[in-house]
């Protein structure tokens, strides 16, 4: 296998010429990042037989999208911070038509003020639109994520779109070193697309996204939560036979020393690489401390994460943005609903860090978890990191 | 169409048959109506093609024979598209008055 220096984004272009996919269509809106400036270049050296759509928006651009994917085509597309937003109209869309569209996502600030730098508001604002999101600790997992992301889109049992996220610029631009797969292992690995309908069969004509009201919008709405609730199983079924082939297993959830930790931080994304070196050092203090990553959000893996933090003392909950609810980020109050049913409970506490690129350091870590074991009531909601 | 299908009946991803637009009948929407005049018209399927409502018929030798009124919306698209000289009009619109 090769191994190669790629930036996050260069990963996720690297996995896009080798899925190949039928049609891409895209826009670079400010802040715009390089994942479909780089796979425009592969189209133009003639690397991919890619139809590349350059459209006029963001939303055109999965409105273009929508458009090839119903058509029977395998659809890919990139975006970011405003641009994801732009496109919100159409993701919704997408879901309910069951169309398996592959997003490579770059989480950053939401304006305003005007920002390009890291946080997970432009991930977290589309949550409810019935796409499966899966986040990456580092350009590797972005690579594995969005191949494995086809094979999970277009499963029989799922036929959602999905969007795999890497950290704005701490994974996109940073340069590392990964390991790719071959061509032809990567070609094989994704295999055919297989068409469930196509507005171009002549053969079987079919009218999609028709006017649908207070008689079957709802009926029409089901099939999506079903299919989120089959995407769970898919999920872990796809990320423990890539493991199986080329050796590095996925699930929902990844535990970093938390089996008998007493002290655990949960994360999303690249937070996770840096919270996994306080972890070793601490462990080398002798504090039992641990860590659960988060790895899929949608489905969110609520029993899961219940599971998973039932022995611990008390978890502080990492979130990269704020839903401004007064009652945590996004993730704190999944997870906090989700032990609602827990026969064992740990403390929860919410940290708000790091929102509009706000660096998170090792020393930021350390005095997390030195709160962490100064906690001594569930509930508490703190800005992290923020100037007074 | 069966009525009141469950969830569960329904065809993958918010598609169904195509041709359903068939069980409406739009046409109470019009303020104006293209009337055809047959001597005028050069076959030319133009109005066919763009009608955006299918209203356009066509008789049993395929030759452009009228306007469906029971769909069409009276858009006007016909009359714009229709290629025939100012006098000699194969489609005119006009006002729909009671
Ligand atoms: S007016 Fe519009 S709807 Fe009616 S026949 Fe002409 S094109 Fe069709
Ligand atoms: S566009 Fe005019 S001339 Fe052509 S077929 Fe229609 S009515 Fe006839």
């Amino acid at each position: 296998m090769p191994t190669l220096a790629k930036t996050g984004n260069e990963a996720m272009a690297e996995a896009m010429r080798q899925i190949n996919p039928d049609v891409v269509a895209a826009y670079p809106i400010t802040p715009a990042t390089e994942v479909v400036m780089i796979f425009s270049q592969f189209v133009a050296d003639g690397l991919v037989d890619t139809e590349y759509v350059a459209a006029e928006s963001e939303h055109s651009a999965m409105s273009a999208c929508v458009g090839a994917a119903s058509a029977g085509c395998r659809v890919m597309t990139g975006t970011s911070s405003q641009g994801l937003q732009l496109m919100s109209e159409i993701l919704p869309i997408v879901s309910a038509l069951r169309q398996p569209i592959v997003l490579c996502e770059v989480n950053r600030a939401l304006s305003g003020p005007i920002n390009i730098h890291c946080d997970h508001s432009d991930t977290m604002a589309v949550r409810d639109f019935g796409w499966i999101q899966i986040f990456s600790e580092n350009a590797q997992e972005a690579y594995d994520s969005v191949l494995q992301a086809v094979l999970i889109a277009e499963d029989e049992k799922v036929r959602l779109p999905a969007m795999v996220t890497t950290d704005g610029f701490i994974i996109s631009h940073c340069m590392e070193k990964i390991e790719t797969m071959e061509d032809d292992a990567a070609k094989k690995y994704i295999g055919e697309h297989k068409v469930k309908n196509s507005i171009l069969n002549l053969e079987k004509p079919i009218t999609l996204g028709s006017l649908d009201l207070q008689d079957y919008y709802f009926e029409h709405k089901m099939p999506v939560v079903e299919a989120m609730k089959q995407a769970k199983d898919v999920i872990v079924k796809v990320g423990k036979e890539f493991g199986q082939k080329f050796g590095r297993e996925y699930g929902l959830l990844e535990e970093y020393k938390l089996a008998d930790a007493e002290f655990a931080v949960v994360a999303l994304g690249s937070t996770c690489g840096t919270t996994k070196a306080v972890v070793d050092e601490l462990r080398n203090n002798g504090l039992k401390a641990g860590l659960l990553k988060v790895r899929v959000f949608r489905p969110f893996p609520g029993e899961e994460i219940a599971q998973a933090l039932s022995k611990v003392k008390a978890a502080v909950i990492l979130d990269r943005s704020d839903t401004y609810c007064n009652q945590g980020g996004q993730l704190y109050t999944e997870i906090r609903s989700a032990m609602y049913e827990a026969a064992k409970k740990p403390l929860l506490a919410n940290y708000i860090y790091g929102l509009g690129g706000r660096e998170i350091s090792l020393e930021g870590i350390r005095q997390i978890y030195k709160q962490l074991q100064e906690c001594q009531s569930s509930g508490q909601v703190i800005h992290f990191g923020v100037r007074e | 169409m069966k009525k009141n299908m469950g969830w569960k009946e329904l065809w993958h991803g918010d598609s169904v048959p195509a041709g359903t637009a068939k069980e409406f009948q739009t046409g109470d929407w019009r303020s104006e109506r293209p009337v055809f005049c047959a001597e005028n018209c050069i076959h030319c399927y133009f109005c066919w093609i763009y009608c955006p409502d299918s209203a356009i018929t066509l008789d049993e030798n395929k030759k452009v024979s009228g306007i469906d009124y029971r769909y069409c919306k009276g858009c006007g698209i016909c009359d714009v598209e229709c290629p025939t000289k100012k006098d000699k009009r194969a489609i005119t619109m006009e006002a729909e008055r009671k």
